[in-house]
């Protein structure tokens, strides 16, 4: 890919940036420096993936064994000491709701495109900073009052109890009718804010790569990173207002008396599944399209080889990116839709296995015949492809419309988003903090925490993840805070899959810190020949402010 | 939104392989065709049967039809014992259930057979080539890596052949759809299920058996009926075997949705909306479902029991009720015409 020698420019101007270094609450509350803002974003991310991480931790908590074991004890806490069993229930709705939307909306889209994308996409165009610095700022700020009214909602009344317990879907008429109080209306105020945040994100990031790249930067040359930002935000850009639209309805069917979502006054719920999906399904391709962005980085460079079929890597990105819009409702299969509709669903929906498969595969063939060395960010990005591919062929058996009848709102769409998200977009995300963070931080992390890191998370994900696909064909629904004894075996396992889990994550806590303090200083390139794209040409950290010369990519 | 009577839902003839193959192909190819068929997947005219939310409705279920009405001469028959792991999910299952209707049967063949070896058979596929080529060009075995980049041939033929395999897959799937989607024959009996928070309401309007009430039994009275908790419901949907069954389903208040595993059954319950789902039980037993919409705080303890009977024991048990089991099979018909002014196939 993108080769150059253009650092001594950034380097000549190291010394001269560090003395225009803003103070503390100047830089960190008033930033415009991409880099700054990316690390607000990544530090928004880990403190909201601990929240929304711990809140599973109860949940699997509470279905280790069959029967209410702690809901009610949580109960009494957020609803008071007289909560009744219903307000029980009511929580782990709201638990459900919550870690569902603080995981999607608020750790992996701000880690993928706030934290990684602001930092790595102006550096690897070789641009100086994003387009709109200033936008740049309140996208980040937008998000931390969508976060605090989401939290917020779980301490006001949402209909049997406190909290929104709608379901991150927050499907009519449960969030309408189904939920007096103003727990719902914080939470889609939250979804607003989060949403204006990602669209002026997108916006600065479709700016900032049409029209910042450096000199001999051709949209073909760029890395697939970049590519997979961009692509992701035009996603963002279309979809996320039909969001805002369908989400707006819902309010003013709450509280001004209007109908889209109620078939009394001529509305209808499914209007808002549609509109809903309509955003859904692009949005996890949001999700997990800067994810293999980060994956191709890491392979082509610690298999010291370009990456294999470039082209089709990107365009096939931009075929998930299209074909992802018009295949929402396979979520909706059990809906009682048409024939055909399904029929085409279905059809359609089985499209997007081929480009992935082409993603898949052309990663193989990037380490076939490459010279592999296995750091933790490769480890992590190898993990990832054979997890994702896990998630993506459980895919295509949901994607049948007929078969999904039995699996649909099943503890196997569980597992199958899980093997795509947790095990894929997260992984993405760990394998992007490794590769990144000697240039982030200027020092290294710990090689053998790292490695561990990823073999006690990778054994937790798949002990906790992996049984919920026999769950989901046993017949355990989704959502369920109990469940019959025949469900305890795997449950009890997924459960123990947890505790694994959690420990990796302490695991990375430490060497994140120790690293942090005590971590070894490290050079500009610590990854050797094969790391090829702009980020390795400078200083690490790199300076305040780089590329005041632009370099010349030939 | 809806367009009652346009007759959009097409489809009334099951189709053939070949015909569901050319479909599954233009359908692939034609999203903005099929998007805007979308908005009329299910006629959301206003519903003509508002539940009548009755709460007395538990005096029709069956034990105190026995006690309470004397003047029906009729008992209904014992109520069924299940078995263990048919109808009911399995201590560390790792399959699909057993399934009791034809579709059932078609739907599991094509996971058992088809989908789950593709998706093993890709994904060690995919394992194998990580990990020879992990092991093969490992910096040790390989210090200089090669710079080819690209190879039009093998990028041809890894789109083409999941290409190939997704069609495999597609003309089996989509005339399974098709299969699914096959009209309920006239004579088919027809039963109305209605979602409230957080019990089902069953009735069977051609048998003249008003709405009663089904709710999840406490766990002690499950477990002395020797029932699985959170599955075992007082008054059970009581169905005949070997005869077609057209469930209407709908919802009172928010949506809930219809599951029934082994029957291979799983349709919303919308509010304004009559979704219907038809299947014809192939066996006598007791088969076990659970809500599958989130519906609020109590959607995890709103269980399904269908106990499906021979037929006279069913006409017997309709005779219980106070029902006409020859019903309006006649007049249903008649009925179920005048009805599709709205139409609700699916």
């Amino acid at each position: 890919m993108t080769t150059t020698t253009a650092d001594h420019g950034a380097h000549a101007h190291d010394h001269h940036d560090d003395h225009h270094t803003p103070a503390f609450f100047q830089r960190w509350f008033m930033s415009t420096n991409h880099k700054d803002i990316g690390t607000l974003y990544l530090l928004f991310a880990v403190i909201a993936g601990i929240i929304g991480g711990a809140i599973s931790g109860l949940m699997r908590a509470e279905l280790a064994q069959p029967g209410i074991q702690y809901l009610h004890t949580w109960a009494m806490m957020t609803d008071g000491s007289d909560a009744t069993l219903d307000q029980a229930y009511h929580l782990w709705n709201v638990l459900i709701t919550a870690h569902g939307l603080i995981m999607v909306f608020f750790m992996v889209m701000p880690a993928m495109i706030g934290g990684f994308g602001n930092w790595f996409v102006p550096i690897m165009i070789g641009a100086p900073d994003m387009a709109f610095p200033r936008m740049n700022n309140i996208s980040f700020w937008l998000l931390v009052p969508a976060f605090l009214l989401l939290l917020g909602s779980t301490f006001v009344p949402g209909g049997t109890g406190n909290g929104a317990g709608t379901g991150w879907t927050v499907y009519a008429p449960l969030s309408t009718s189904g939920s007096a109080g103003p727990a719902v209306d914080l939470a889609i105020f939250s979804l607003h804010l989060a949403g204006a945040s990602s669209i002026l994100g997108a916006i600065n990031f479709i700016t900032t790569i049409l029209n910042m790249r450096a000199p001999g930067m051709t949209l073909h040359k760029m890395p697939l990173f970049v590519w997979s930002v961009l692509v992701t935000a035009f996603l963002l850009l279309l979809a996320l207002p039909v969001l805002a639209a369908a989400i707006t309805m819902l309010l003013t069917d709450r509280n001004f008396g209007t109908t889209f979502y109620d078939a009394a006054g001529g509305g209808d719920p499914e209007l808002y599944q549609h509109l809903f999906w309509f955003f859904g399904h692009p949005e996890v391709y949001i999700m997990i399209l800067p994810g293999f962005g980060i994956v191709s980085q890491i392979v082509s460079t610690f298999s010291r080889k370009p990456v294999f079929g470039y082209l089709g890597m990107a365009y096939a990105m931009v075929a998930i990116g299209v074909v992802g819009f018009v295949v929402w409702a396979h979520h909706m299969f059990t809906t009682g839709m048409s024939v055909d509709v399904k029929m085409y669903f279905t059809a359609a929906t089985m499209v997007i296995a081929v480009p992935t498969g082409v993603k898949i595969f052309s990663w193989i063939a990037t380490m076939w015949g490459g010279s592999m060395s296995f750091k933790t960010p490769m480890v992590w990005a190898l993990g990832f492809i054979f997890m994702f591919t896990v998630g993506g062929v459980t895919g295509v058996v949901l994607a049948n419309g007929g078969v999904d009848d039995i699996f649909h709102d099943t503890y196997y769409v569980v597992a199958h988003f899980h093997y795509v998200l947790s095990l894929g977009a997260v992984f993405g995300l760990f394998a992007g903090m490794y590769y990144w963070f000697p240039k982030m931080t200027g020092r290294m992390y710990n090689e053998f925490l790292g490695q561990l890191h990823f073999w006690v998370f990778f054994i937790g994900v798949n002990v906790m993840f992996f049984p919920m696909h026999f769950l989901g064909m046993s017949g355990m629904p989704r959502r369920y805070p109990d469940y019959p004894e025949a469900f305890a075996y795997w449950n009890g396992i997924a459960t123990q899959g947890y505790k694994i889990m959690a420990a990796g994550m302490a695991v990375f806590f430490v060497n994140m810190i120790w690293s942090l303090l005590a971590g070894k200083k490290a050079e500009a390139n610590p990854w050797g020949e094969g790391a090829t794209t702009l980020e390795w040409t400078l200083s690490s950290p790199p300076p305040f402010h780089q590329f005041e010369t632009l370099p010349v990519i030939d | 939104m809806g367009c009652p009577g346009k007759g959009v839902w097409g489809n009334e003839k099951p189709m053939n392989i070949g015909k569901s193959l050319i479909i599954a192909g233009l359908l692939a190819f034609a999203p903005a065709f099929a998007a805007s068929q979308t908005a009329l997947a299910q006629d959301a005219a206003a519903v003509a049967a508002a539940p009548a939310d009755d709460s007395d409705a538990g005096a029709v279920n069956a034990t105190a039809a026995e006690t309470a009405a004397p003047a029906e001469k009729v008992a209904p028959p014992p109520r069924m014992k299940p078995t263990e792991g048919i109808g009911m999910p399995r201590p560390g299952e790792y399959t699909l259930p057993e399934q009791f209707t034809a579709t059932g049967n078609q739907a599991r063949w094509i996971h058992d057979m088809l989908l789950l070896p593709i998706i093993t058979v890709i994904s060690l596929f995919v394992l194998a080539l990580m990990l020879y080529a992990m092991v093969r060009f490992r910096r040790a075995a390989n210090p200089v890596p090669s710079k080819t980049s690209h190879n039009t041939f093998i990028e041809i033929v890894w789109t083409v052949v999941p290409i190939l395999i997704l069609v495999a897959i597609a003309v089996p799937s989509i005339s399974l759809i098709a299969e699914q989607y096959k009209p309920a024959p006239k004579n088919a009996l027809v039963v109305k299920v209605t979602g409230y928070q957080w019990y089902w309401g069953y009735a069977y309007p051609d048998q003249d058996i008003p709405e009663f009430v089904s709710n999840m039994l406490p766990p002690e009275k499950a477990l002395a009926n020797g029932e699985p908790n959170l599955l075992a419901a007082d008054n059970r949907l009581v169905l005949p075997v070997g005869r077609p069954i057209k469930f209407i389903i709908t919802g009172a208040d928010v949506i809930h949705s219809f599951a029934v595993p082994s029957l291979w059954v799983k349709m919303d319950a919308v509010p304004g909306r009559l979704n219907e789902k038809s299947v014809t039980i192939e066996k006598p037993g007791v088969y076990y479902g659970q809500c599958s919409e989130l519906c609020g705080a109590r959607h995890g303890f709103m269980p399904i029991a269908i106990e499906a009977l021979p037929p006279a024991q069913f006409d017997q048990w309709v005779r219980s009720q106070g029902g006409d089991p020859a019903g309006k099979a006649g007049e249903a018909a008649k009925t179920a015409d005048a009805a599709s002014a709205t139409p609700a196939k699916i």
